[in-house]
């Protein structure tokens, strides 16, 4: 128990100055992400089940290439920051930041992981 | 970490049941949280008989009923009875609204009245709204100016004043709240739509001097950005206000400074 008086509580160490770059970000990704995913998702589509030469033969075109190059930056952009709120909401502390650190990590390996694949099919 | 459960002194147990009013044809049964920090027992639920031919229609009525004739240990708050002073904000059915201006017509079987949810309770129906009047002062709920003091008045055009309709309504009952999710994980820091639709009233006030004073006070991922648009703080509100635009107009100006 902290002897705070309860304006000292509610004001806390005040307003970080942060937040409407993130809010503004997952605004346009959003709407960015749901006018490339569909055209993702039917490009790749068909060729989902084709053999090797054929997945090879799609993603050397540049526009297959760089959809799918969009939606891995992008979508996985998304995914972090929108998943980083969802951390803050459920938990505290150390589990938080390092929650977070893992994310991070994760989003951008995973990133890194694609873009290298992509890379790899279209040269 | 977030907590799903009740921590084990919170747990609810049945409680007393108090016998039915003598000769009473219309009864109907209310279950009532109780508790009382003095006996160190757990809280309960007590269920009570209400003559409905002796008792007014608002579940506000039904309270006074029991602990006028029933059980004098009754606790909980209320003024007005007619939805201004914001005091009876209890839940009611599963729904925050104020008791003296919900009709027991509009609830299908037993009544079940709990407190407000994910506050602390002081006793019974009344829950420690300290932390939530603070906030509410953290944001400065006042007239903001530089310009020296006109000798009559601030005016204010018609128009600017049709602004505030919808906002200079809230009498601060917590029902919007304490129904919002970000605001049960996060009150220590989160604001809550009690206090950003206060926020957002001075904000567009056509005689309020320090918008951006007030805008730079809510710039941060938890006081403002906490609120995911969930909408139970306008489902909920019993004066019918909409806490959750006045959030998302807040954010609209929040970009409009930065894009």
């Amino acid at each position: 128990m902290r002897y705070l008086t309860a304006r000292k509580r509610a004001e806390g160490k005040g307003a970080s100055g942060t937040g409407t770059e993130h809010h503004w970000y997952m605004q346009l990704s959003a709407v960015g992400l749901a006018l490339i995913v569909p055209t993702f998702l039917y490009v790749i589509g068909n060729a989902l089940g084709s053999s090797y030469e054929v997945v090879v033969e799609t993603f050397s075109r540049p526009v297959p290439v760089l959809l799918t190059g969009l939606v891995v930056v992008f979508g996985l952009q998304h995914f972090r920051k929108g998943a980083k709120i969802m951390i803050e909401d459920y938990t505290r502390g150390v589990t938080r930041k390092a929650l977070i650190i893992f994310l991070v990590v994760f989003t951008y390996g995973l990133t890194a992981t694609a873009l290298y694949a992509l890379a790899k099919l279209a040269l | 970490m977030v907590q799903f459960t009740l921590p084990k002194n919170s747990k609810i147990r049945t409680g007393k049941t108090w016998p039915k009013p003598a000769g009473g044809k219309n009864v109907r049964k209310f279950q009532i949280y109780r508790w009382n920090p003095d006996d160190g027992e757990n809280p309960r639920v007590d269920t009570y008989f209400v003559d409905m031919d002796d008792c007014g229609p608002m579940v506000l009525d039904a309270l006074i009923y029991i602990k006028n004739k029933i059980d004098p240990t009754l606790t909980f708050r209320r003024s007005c009875r007619e939805g201004i002073c914001g005091s009876c904000a209890m839940n009611i059915d599963g729904i925050n609204t104020l008791a003296c201006i919900y009709g027991m017509d509009e609830i299908k079987g037993d009544v079940k009245i709990y407190p407000l949810p994910h506050l602390s309770v002081v006793k019974d129906l009344i829950p420690d709204l300290t932390h939530f009047y603070a906030q509410h002062e953290s944001i400065m709920p006042w007239l903001e100016t530089k310009t020296p003091a006109p000798q009559k008045e601030w005016k204010q055009s018609i128009e600017d004043r049709e602004k505030l309709d919808g906002l200079y309504e809230c009498v601060m009952c917590a029902c919007c709240s304490t129904s919002c999710p970000s605001y049960w994980w996060n009150s220590d820091r989160y604001l809550g739509p009690a206090s950003l639709l206060h926020a957002y009233r001075w904000i567009i006030d056509s005689r309020d001097e320090a918008t951006g004073e007030r805008l730079d006070d809510l710039e941060d991922p938890f006081k403002l950005y906490r609120c995911h648009t969930i909408m139970n703080c306008t489902k909920t509100c019993p004066k019918g206000l909409n806490p959750a635009k006045a959030i998302a107009e807040i954010k609209k100006k929040m970009v409009d400074r930065v894009v």
